[in-house]
């Protein structure tokens, strides 16, 4: 496999070491997705730069309202952390779930992102929250929103052989907002799940407000069901409004068949299912089915 | 090569491994310490589980070089002058093991809740074992054995 691994001490000299590796150096923070890559033979990397000793790539905290992640947080971190409990449930929650302690001890916010699959928890919590991520090259930095990063399946606009992820940054939840995700896998732990919804929004008055849902894998990318966020937008917070929009959810989304997930027809109905499931909680009323274990 | 430097099971080791060699290895082919099982080498079983600083991980899927200036718990660091560790005892009192593969990694995450976490509920025990497979016992001696260690460190530390 890999011939050289390296320790980054700082950004600059993770990109310094990228760069005089001319696209044979890639980055590993966790490893738990790129190891098994390379094992899989899907990763020429000659040089691995590990990302994990780097200051500050761990750091939680809160500043004038948004929250602020070292990309290299790992999910054990995130699910740990009181102020993400508190002030981004969706993501604390999400990164609970992911794989069991072993992977969270390791698995990283960044490498879920880059590693860019389809329904990735930490990612789906990320792109809901509306969050962005800093992203350092040897040609400057950029902030690019969470919704438009990923491109297609294990693609994103980060290339890990030159440029490195630094930091997340999202609104704080103020206090009238309320999340969920639902996901439903083979098994309740430790498997990729067949479908996986994330909610979130601020519910004034008994009004939706801020709403925002994101599917996945329905796509070759995690999707953002706009649309539904609209019809939902400044609506009561009922019943008929959220049968409505799971409904609406239905007709967007079109999951191929999969040998591992089932039909694409089981799955954009099961999609319905857990968007309206999942806003229902979010709406703080009582599901209108009883939900399977 | 490169050199790697660690602490493994309180001893200090420096040894030269290949840099695309997995702790796993190391530990089992050049150390000798063969308690940490490899099941199936793609982060899924859980018997290669060992603590790094104290943090459960998958030695399979564990560049060792990650490993350099720490320390490194596997179940042979476990055992104190002859004397079984409390959870590995709990393991043994509940019959917690049939064919015995996956046991090192079940006792190995047991351990680094307990260290955490003294008095874990039913389900903060669930969540530790859920990243480990066992074809043999159904998982509920398993559970039992956890109960029995939390009892006795509750009560005193020992067996
Ligand atoms: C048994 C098992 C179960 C799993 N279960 C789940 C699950 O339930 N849900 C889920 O979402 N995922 C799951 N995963 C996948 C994986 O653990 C996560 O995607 C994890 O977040 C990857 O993070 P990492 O730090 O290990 O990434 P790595 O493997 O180190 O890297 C992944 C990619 O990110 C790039 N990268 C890493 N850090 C940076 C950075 N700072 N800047 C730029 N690029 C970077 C790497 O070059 C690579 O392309 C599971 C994995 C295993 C082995
Ligand atoms: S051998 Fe490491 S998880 Fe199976
Ligand atoms: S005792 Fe045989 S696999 Fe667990």
């Amino acid at each position: 496999m890999w011939r050289d691994y390296l320790f980054a001490r700082s950004v600059d000299e993770a990109l310094e070491l990228l760069a005089r590796h001319e696209g044979q150096a890639r980055l590993i923070a966790g490893g738990t997705d790129l190891v098994l890559q390379c094992q899989r033979g899907e990763c020429s990397a000659q040089v691995l730069v590990d990302v994990t000793q780097i200051p500050g790539m761990e750091r939680i905290e809160e500043r004038d309202g948004s929250i602020i992640l070292g990309a290299g947080v790992t999910h054990a971190l995130a699910a740990s952390s009181a102020l993400l409990r508190l002030k981004a449930p969706l993501l604390s929650e999400a990164c609970r779930v992911i794989g069991g302690p072993q992977v969270r001890n390791l698995g990283t916010l960044a490498g879920n992102l880059v590693a860019a699959l389809p329904a990735a928890d930490a990612s789906l919590a990320l792109i809901a929250l509306d969050g962005e991520a800093e992203i350092v090259s040897p040609d400057g930095r950029r902030w690019v929103p969470l919704s438009d990063f990923h491109t297609g399946v294990g693609l994103c606009r980060l290339d890990p052989t030159r440029e490195v992820m630094t930091t997340l940054r999202f609104s704080a939840f103020g206090s009238d907002y309320r999340a969920a995700q639902e996901r439903l896998a083979r098994r309740k732990v430790h498997a990729l799940p067949i479908m996986n919804v994330a909610a979130l929004a601020a519910v004034r008055e008994g009004r939706f407000a801020d709403v925002r849902i994101v599917v996945a894998p329905v796509a070759p990318t995690p999707l953002r069901l706009r649309r539904c966020e609209e019809l939902l937008e400044g609506r009561e917070a009922t019943s008929e409004a959220i049968r409505e929009a799971a409904d609406l959810a239905v007709s967007l989304v079109h999951p191929r068949d999969s040998l591992l997930r089932g039909s694409g027809e089981y799955r954009q109905a099961l999609a319905g299912v857990m968007v309206r499931r999942a806003l229902e909680r979010v709406a703080g009323i009582a599901p209108s089915d009883r939900a399977v274990a | 090569m490169a050199l790697l430097s660690m602490t493994v099971n309180g001893k200090p080791v420096s040894l030269e491994v290949e840099p695309d060699e997995f702790l796993a290895d190391v530990l089992r082919d050049r150390l000798g310490l063969i308690g940490t099982k490899i099941g199936c080498r793609e982060g899924e079983c859980g018997a290669c589980t060992v603590l790094v600083d104290g943090d459960a991980i998958l030695s399979c899927i564990h560049p060792a070089l990650k490993a350099e200036g720490r320390s490194v718990l596997t179940i042979e660091g476990l055992t104190r002058e002859g004397k079984l560790d409390v959870v590995q005892q709990a393991f043994v009192d509940a019959a917690a093991a049939q064919c015995g593969y996956c046991t090192p990694g079940f006792v190995m995450v047991v351990k680094a809740l307990l260290d955490r976490n003294p008095h874990p509920t039913v389900a903060e025990i669930e969540e530790a074992l859920a990243g480990n497979l066992c074809r043999c016992t159904g998982y509920y001696q398993i559970k039992e054995a956890v109960q029995l260690a939390v009892e006795r460190l509750a009560a005193g530390g020992g067996p």
